[in-house]
């Protein structure tokens, strides 16, 4: 399947989707060092998102997280690539500093847990 | 399908501004201009325009850790401010950290970010309220501010123009001079949304943060017009600007006869009892057990702090007790001998530095300040119990 979104941060990766229903807190719902979900009742608890396709509806929680993107990044455990629903500041500045490919507008409820994805963000496209 | 996927397409860049997004002025300059055309396409501008001045957050180590800090350097190599820009406070005092128990290894860093930010032309300032050291803006003057209270002053108080801008995107725009028009930079999106009738007396620091903590809990980010508050200082607006964005998220307030913004009157309506801001003191106080006064979030005025060296005078204060405030607000300070008072009594004046932002955690367990939001961040950051009260509150617990 083919589906088309917007660019938000350019680039291309591959990988398997690592997908959340819920929004996803980068500063504080994340750790830095392992890149494992640790919000408590997050619906991704316990999961790492280092070397996923990164899948879920939109960021949220303080402006720092864009800074905790980009240490992910800089210590190997960022996703491969990152799709939202509707991208906000955080992820979206966090994806450009950090060099991820980031495309929104992206009918993410296709996309299952586990399935292989192409993420082309020059173009804005995601196939799997 | 037509869709509009390649990016900047959705905005109208000027050939200058393409070339800059192409990275013919540079690294840090591409690197700032994506970000902002990306925030630009995803909240619907229609261009960028130019910006009077800039003040970043996220300056405290403690927050930026290493990757921050390489992120900061990077840009550093080529990237200068091009127009007036101010920090937040960083983690420690730049000056006398040693008296605050800041390790060796976190100064380190910590001057480490600061001398990136002054490679770029930044203007170090580390303060809060840049408003009151120097980054004035005036009224109807476009800015790109982080730190949610400077922000929520600006576009209230002063009636300059701002979005609530993240540590990077306000990098961005001190590199570029430039902001993506959206929200609050447009008349219409100034509007207010629900209209608060406040039934209470609110003439206290103390109060004006509770008033900040009930608005903000029951509408959220929408804009307020609040009636019944008969006068204001501009330290109650400080605290109040502080509390609703902290509380609530919002980034505009006004009120009937003291906030300069004209508005229109919204439908919505909500009323709140003086019950409720008992009950908001009430909710930032729950212990009697204080080791640790905090006064100045944001940042102390001269007023403040002549206030609090008038009531040290003479007394000996038995827990740790801070008043952070602006280096420049310090100098100040130590001319007019209100620090020498403050110290004799045992207190500390912390400058570039508050208690939000340094790292303190496990070192205290019960606070008392003057500031809602200080109360937020106690509690939820570094897990401290708090108790709320006025200045002169605050120096008897200290003293007793």
């Amino acid at each position: 399947m083919k589906l088309r979104g917007r660019t938000i941060s350019k680039g291309k990766a591959e990988g398997e989707a690592l997908v959340s229903k819920e929004a996803i807190s980068f500063y504080g719902g994340v750790d830095p060092e392992t890149g494992i979900i640790v919000e408590k009742g997050h619906f991704l608890e316990g999961k790492s998102i280092a070397g996923k396709i990164l899948v879920f509806p939109q960021g949220k929680g303080s402006t720092v997280g864009s800074y905790a993107i980009y240490r992910l990044k800089k210590g190997g455990k960022a996703p491969k690539a990152i799709i939202n629903k509707e991208c906000e500041t955080i992820v979206a500045v966090g994806a450009i500093i950090s060099e991820i490919p980031c495309v929104d507008h992206v009918d993410i409820e296709k996309i299952k847990n586990g399935t292989k994805v192409r993420v082309d963000a020059e173009n804005g496209v995601v196939e799997f | 399908m037509d869709w509009k996927s390649f990016w900047g397409e959705g905005m109208e860049l000027t050939k200058e501004e393409r070339e800059m997004l192409e990275g013919k002025q540079g690294n840090a300059v591409k690197k700032s201009m994506e970000i902002l055309v990306a925030l630009g396409e995803i909240y619907g501008a229609k261009r960028l325009i130019g910006i009077e001045s800039v003040q970043i957050a996220g300056v405290s180590y403690h927050n930026l850790g290493d990757a921050g800090l390489e992120y900061l350097a990077e840009l550093a190599k080529d990237g200068k401010a091009r127009v007036l820009t101010t920090l937040n406070p960083a983690g420690m005092d730049l000056k006398d950290w040693k008296k605050l128990g800041i390790s060796d290894e976190f100064a380190e860093k910590q001057v480490k970010v600061i001398e990136a930010f002054e490679k770029m032309g930044v203007t170090v300032t580390c303060t809060c309220t840049p408003y009151l050291i120097g980054n004035l803006p005036l009224y109807g003057q476009h800015i790109a501010w982080s730190e949610s209270s400077a922000v929520c002053f600006a576009n209230s108080a002063i009636g300059a123009r701002t979005n609530r801008e993240g540590g990077p995107s306000s990098i961005a725009s001190a590199l570029t001079g430039k902001t993506p028009e959206y929200g609050l930079h447009l008349e219409e999106n100034r509007q207010a949304q629900v209209k608060v009738k406040v039934n209470a007396k609110i003439d206290t620091v103390p109060k004006f943060g509770a008033i900040g903590k009930v608005v903000g809990e029951r509408i959220g980010n929408k804009i307020p017009l609040i009636e019944g508050i008969e006068k204001a200082t501009l330290e109650q607006l400080k605290s109040l600007s502080a509390s609703i964005a902290t509380f609530g998220g919002t980034a505009l307030f006004h009120i009937k006869g003291i906030t300069p913004n004209r508005t229109s009157e919204p439908r919505e309506s909500i009323e709140v009892s003086e019950r409720e801001i008992t009950q908001a003191i009430e909710s930032m106080s729950d212990t009697e057990e204080i080791d640790f006064v905090g006064v100045g979030c944001p940042h102390a005025s001269i007023k403040e702090i002549q206030e609090i060296a008038a009531l040290l005078k003479g007394k000996t204060v038995k827990k740790e007790f801070w008043v952070c405030t602006a280096r420049q607000t310090k100098e100040l300070a130590d001319k007019m001998g209100y620090t020498e008072k403050i110290e004799k009594a045992g207190a500390k004046i912390a400058a570039d530095t508050c208690m939000a932002v340094a790292p303190i955690k496990g070192k205290y367990r019960g606070m008392m300040t003057n500031s809602a939001k200080a109360s937020y961040y106690a509690a939820g950051h570094n897990a401290f119990k708090t108790k709320i009260g006025s200045i002169r509150e605050c120096v008897e617990e200290a003293t007793k």
